[in-house]
């Protein structure tokens, strides 16, 4: 948060067919939907999020992410980012304000790595879903699927990930709370945090530009993480791997696809980062340990297969 | 509705380059055919008409498609025959040849 990037806000992802992305996103995952806009767009968020959305479906000729979107704590704060977006290099586009219904003006930048990026001061709050702020009960009692509680971070793969990590530190203030280095000290991944939670957002070097990895959802518990994978068969979902842990971040988790290809993760847990912590670091020889931490190895698909 | 969909014999399947051949059962796609049989001759991805993993050509046969990213087949590409395996549906035996995945290398790298 040194720079005033509080969190991940939003992100939009593009999918093939809208009707059976919902029935992922909404009744698999559990996001509540909470909109509709003019062009077609479906706005869902986890039921604790206190904004009116976090996941912006589009359909599209093409899977794969349009953005991802940082709120940041207010306007100056928007405004001085945004020159500084500027001085560093980055191409920067001002969408005006509704563009995304219930949501202000947002600063748009691309990056090194091909991807689209934004921040944003104002959005519409409708609090938690089905629980009051006053008193609140433990959780709504008619949530579906997964219930997951919370959009968490996304995964994104590219070329020139020093680029980007760079973009993200020294413009936006975020740490890195994790790494993966190889022999000769070169990063092949970065995991990022603007707060206290493992990562907010994360980067594997990879040849093409603006690829999309994973947009991950928080459950509370490795019971729950067992229940989705259940769900994932129930339902006959494309699974990629898991229930398993992660060795960068220690998360618990487990990895599918939408009906578009994109993947989607749950997982419960994770180390926590504060800014006098040094990055925690895997070494590329131990990469299969680092990202699955049970079997150990990774499978082609986990690599390859990003929209 | 020709002969061949109203019995419910599966399709055979013959992937070329792989010198391999399987039977899909109908109304699966060509990729979901080949995990059910452990046929193990076309990469398997997303299963969601995505990620381009399961990219094939087809030689010979009728079939049905759902719609796949244009990323990975573009319509001239389709016009040549390559497919999405994963959104393939044979209405006939067919001949077909895997692994035409590649990875388009970033031509420009750094902010422009
Ligand atoms: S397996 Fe991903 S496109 Fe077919
Ligand atoms: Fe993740």
């Amino acid at each position: 948060m040194k720079k005033g990037v509080m969190r991940p806000g939003h992100i939009q992802i593009r999918v093939l067919d809208m009707a059976e992305a919902l029935e992922h996103y909404r009744d698999l995952i559990g996001l509540i939907e909470t909109h509709k806009d003019s062009q077609g767009r479906v706005y869902l968020k986890g039921w604790t999020e206190v904004d009116k959305f976090s996941v912006v479906l589009r359909e599209a000729d093409e899977p794969g992410m349009d953005f991802v979107g940082y709120k940041v704590l207010n306007n100056q704060v928007l405004e001085k980012l945004e020159q500084e977006l500027i001085a560093f290099g980055c191409n920067v586009e001002a969408i005006p304000a509704g563009e995304l219904d219930g949501c202000g003006r947002r600063v748009r930048f691309d990056s090194p790595t091909g991807h689209m990026f934004e921040i944003y001061a104002e959005k519409e709050q409708t609090g938690k879903w089905g629980v009051s702020n006053v008193n609140p009960e433990a959780f709504p009692r008619d949530l579906k699927g997964m219930k997951a509680t919370r959009f968490d971070h996304c995964l994104l793969y590219g070329p020139n990930i020093a680029g980007t990590i760079q973009l993200f530190t020294e413009v936006l203030g975020f740490d890195i709370a994790e790494q993966v280095l190889d022999g000769e000290g070169t990063r092949l991944a970065g995991f990022l945090t603007a707060g206290m939670k493992a990562h907010d957002v994360a980067f594997i070097e990879h040849p093409e530009l603006g690829k999309f990895h994973h947009s991950s959802f928080f459950l509370e518990t490795w019971e729950d993480v067992l229940r989705a994978a259940d769900l994932i068969s129930m339902t006959d979902t494309s699974l990629d791997i898991g229930p398993t842990r992660h060795g960068l971040t220690h998360g618990k988790t487990i990895y599918f696809f939408d009906p578009s290809g994109n993947r989607t993760e749950v997982f419960c847990g994770g180390d926590y980062h504060y800014p006098d912590h040094e990055p925690v670091t895997w070494t590329a020889d131990e990469l299969g340990k680092a990202i699955f931490y049970h079997d150990r190895v990774l499978n082609e698909r986990f690599l390859s297969a990003v929209t | 509705m020709s002969s061949t969909d109203s019995s419910n014999q599966p399709f055979e399947i013959k992937v070329v380059n792989r010198g391999k051949t399987y039977l899909c059962d109908q109304g699966e796609s060509l990729l979901s055919g080949m995990e059910q049989k452990s046929a193990d001759c076309i990469n398997v991805g997303c299963r969601g008409g995505g990620c381009g993993m399961c990219k094939i050509r087809i030689i010979k046969g009728r079939f049905t498609s759902k719609r796949m990213s244009k990323a990975h087949v573009s319509p001239e590409e389709a016009e040549k025959g390559y497919a999405l395996a994963c959104r393939t549906f044979p209405s006939e035996n067919m001949v077909i040849e895997s692994d035409h995945f590649q990875i388009d290398e970033a031509v420009e790298l750094g902010t422009s």
